[in-house]
């Protein structure tokens, strides 16, 4: 054979190797400063979650009606809203609902539309027209109307607002991974797997499916910031979290009345939600930057 | 072909073997036409021969060998491989019988799944068809990989981490984990260097001598196939034009498609009289192809009845086929 002299060479170390492309990614993420503050905006956030009872001074259904509309400072950091309850622990606790709502909303949407996707795309023909129309007739509402509608149908309440959100996000991530597997599905290592005998199933599963992950993980990202719009947004409008739930939307429309006199009702929820969407959108876009190689420059 | 010949250790045999492929327009995709990429193509493999099929490219010989593996499917004719018709095989015991039957591809970029270590690459052949125990798959895994002259040290990285040829030696090993009778190579030097390209060669044909092998070797490139195969199939617009042992077809070419081709293989003597046939005009679409010899609106020697009827692949000569006018067809 044809390379002796090379075999004689010492084997190097053995290295205990996480898929390299993972590692290079971080690595050139970690470079991205933006992508960086999004994940210490997000990071907080999520400390602050899990840590909620221990942070927040006062329960969020406590009221002190002495106390309505109390400004911030002093005993109430954010001050208080026209019920006497303290802002700061609504709005910590608020992250539960507002992180919860996002993560399992997309977490829906992504294994629904990925399923949906791969099967359009892979196996093709009437199939994927039926699963490709069905997407196109979501996406025909705008996203909030039709979430709307099934919380309509559904009934107003925070599981049901999850779901609405869920469906209306399927199709985005339904399209996306179908377009991933029209592709891959005509790579030279697919019909090198068909080639040795191998099952659709497995295709799936170990070649298609991840390598549609990148894209779907970006996607998701982004997917959380819209999906906690879209809580807030149904929560407003009295179709999401209902009181005493600190939900940031609920907040904001219970306490739009007040906007003149106690301006700070409003303001920390509507900078809440602007500093997670933020925050969900700069490391999506960090991680679209490293994932996915068609918008390098 | 006489029958008596047919019969000879013939381990894959093709009869008129055709590929389409619809061309689908507007709205509703609708069929409006179809390309013929194989188009009556019919040849039988000896067991433990190099079959090459060469030609240029869109010529359909790719599409041959995915077809035989049904990799492809092909719209018509049968392919027997070891006594079974394997065109009249259910999906499941077409993957059953793919254990004897393996296939490199040209580009060793793009056939390893760049997510998967060498390791899984090559031990998942073994795991799909349920064979050995995990340590007996290890094992072999550590062999094959020797066998192709790569080290087992090596089983851990990614395929990105290889060389093209490096790469390539994985691709074959893969395909030399079943431990297959037949194996397709579609192409699989022509995107290497020249110096990896006969090393790579060498390999394959030793491991045709280890293992008793039989090849069918797609390739473009002449003086490749003339080193590496014994018979060799000249393909042009989905159909064989010429059929013929290798010695009898390099001395001799009967066709004026492969005497063209021939003579545009650079001769290592920069003296030597070289009289090259230069054609005419472009190679059809296949989508539209030329009535009667599917090569008449080239053929530097073509006649009326190349115009009006399709010539057959008939004998010549001893071993010798070739689908052309010029040689006494019109009687028939």
């Amino acid at each position: 054979m044809s390379q002796p002299a090379i075999k004689l060479a010492p084997p190097p170390p053995a290295k205990t190797e996480v898929s390299s492309s993972w590692r290079d990614g971080w690595r050139s993420f970690r470079k991205n400063r933006l992508a960086m503050v999004g994940l210490g905006i997000i990071v907080f956030f999520v400390l602050i979650a899990v840590l909620a009872p221990f942070i927040a001074p006062y329960d969020y259904k406590e009221q002190e009606l002495v106390n309505r509309l109390h400004k911030p400072g002093g005993e109430h950091w954010f001050g208080t809203d026209d019920l006497g309850r303290d802002i700061f622990s609504r709005i910590i606790y608020g992250t539960r609902i507002s992180l919860w709502v996002g993560i399992s909303s997309v977490v829906g949407s992504i294994v629904a539309g990925t399923m949906l996707g791969i099967v359009a795309g892979y196996y093709g023909r009437w199939l994927d027209a039926l699963i490709s129309r069905f997407f196109d007739i979501l996406l025909a509402f705008p996203g909030i109307l039709l979430a709307i509608a099934i919380v309509a149908a559904l009934g107003p309440s925070l599981q049901n607002a999850l779901l609405a959100i869920a469906i209306v996000n399927v199709p985005v991530f339904g399209r996306l991974v179908r377009a991933r597997v029209l592709s891959l599905r005509e790579e030279e290592y697919i019909m090198a797997a068909r080639a040795i005998g191998m099952k659709n199933s497995r295709i799936l599963w170990q070649h298609i499916l991840p390598n549609c992950l990148g894209p779907i993980i970006v996607q998701g990202t982004l997917g959380i910031a819209t999906a906690i719009i879209e809580a807030a947004a149904l929560g407003f409008l009295g179709m999401g979290a209902q009181p005493p739930e600190p939900e940031w939307g609920k907040m904001l429309s219970d306490s739009r009345q007040f906007i003149q006199n106690a301006p700070w009702t409003v303001i920390f929820p509507g900078l809440s939600i602007m500093l997670t969407v933020l925050g969900f959108n700069l490391i999506g876009d960090g991680l679209r930057d490293v994932l996915d190689p068609r918008m390098k420059s | 072909m006489s029958p008596t010949q047919v019969q000879e250790d013939s381990l894959l045999e093709v009869r008129s073997l055709k590929t389409y492929f619809p061309i689908r327009k507007g709205l509703f995709q609708r069929e409006v036409g179809q390309v013929k990429a194989v188009d009556d193509v019919s040849f039988q493999v000896r067991k433990g021969e190099s079959f090459g099929i060469v030609g240029e490219s869109g010529c359909g010989k790719s599409t041959t060998g995915r077809s035989l593996l049904r990799l492809i499917e092909p719209t018509g004719g049968e392919v027997m491989f070891d006594g079974h018709k394997v065109t009249e095989f259910s999906d499941s015991r077409m993957r059953e019988i793919r254990r004897d039957m393996g296939m490199i591809f040209q580009d060793p970029f793009a056939s390893l799944n760049p997510r998967h270590k060498v390791r899984k690459i090559l031990e998942e052949p073994l795991i799909v068809h349920g064979i050995g125990s995990a340590e007996e798959r290890r094992s072999r895994v550590e062999r094959v990989m020797e066998t192709v002259g790569l080290s087992s040290w090596q089983l851990d990285r990614f395929p990105h981490q290889f060389s093209g040829g490096q790469r390539q030696r994985i691709a074959i090993a893969r395909a030399l984990m079943l431990q297959p009778k037949l194996i397709v190579a579609d192409e699989p030097v022509s995107a290497l260097d020249v110096s990896i390209q006969s090393q790579i060669l060498n390999l394959m044909q030793d491991l045709k001598d280890e293992f008793g092998l039989t090849y069918v070797f797609i390739a473009h490139d002449l003086s490749v196939v003339k080193h590496f195969c014994d018979r060799v199939a000249v393909m042009y617009l989905g159909r064989i034009v010429e059929l013929a042992d290798k010695h009898s077809l390099y001395r001799e070419p009967k066709h004026p498609y492969t005497q063209a081709l021939l003579s545009a293989v650079p001769k290592p003597d920069p003296n030597a009289a070289s009289e090259r046939i230069i054609l005419q005009g472009e190679i059809p679409s296949p989508a539209n192809v030329p009535q009667g010899c599917v090569f008449s609106t080239r053929c530097p020697q073509v006649m009326d009845i190349c115009r009006q009827q399709k010539p057959v692949l008939q004998p010549t000569s001893e071993g010798h086929m070739t689908a052309c006018h010029l040689y006494g067809s019109a009687e028939a």
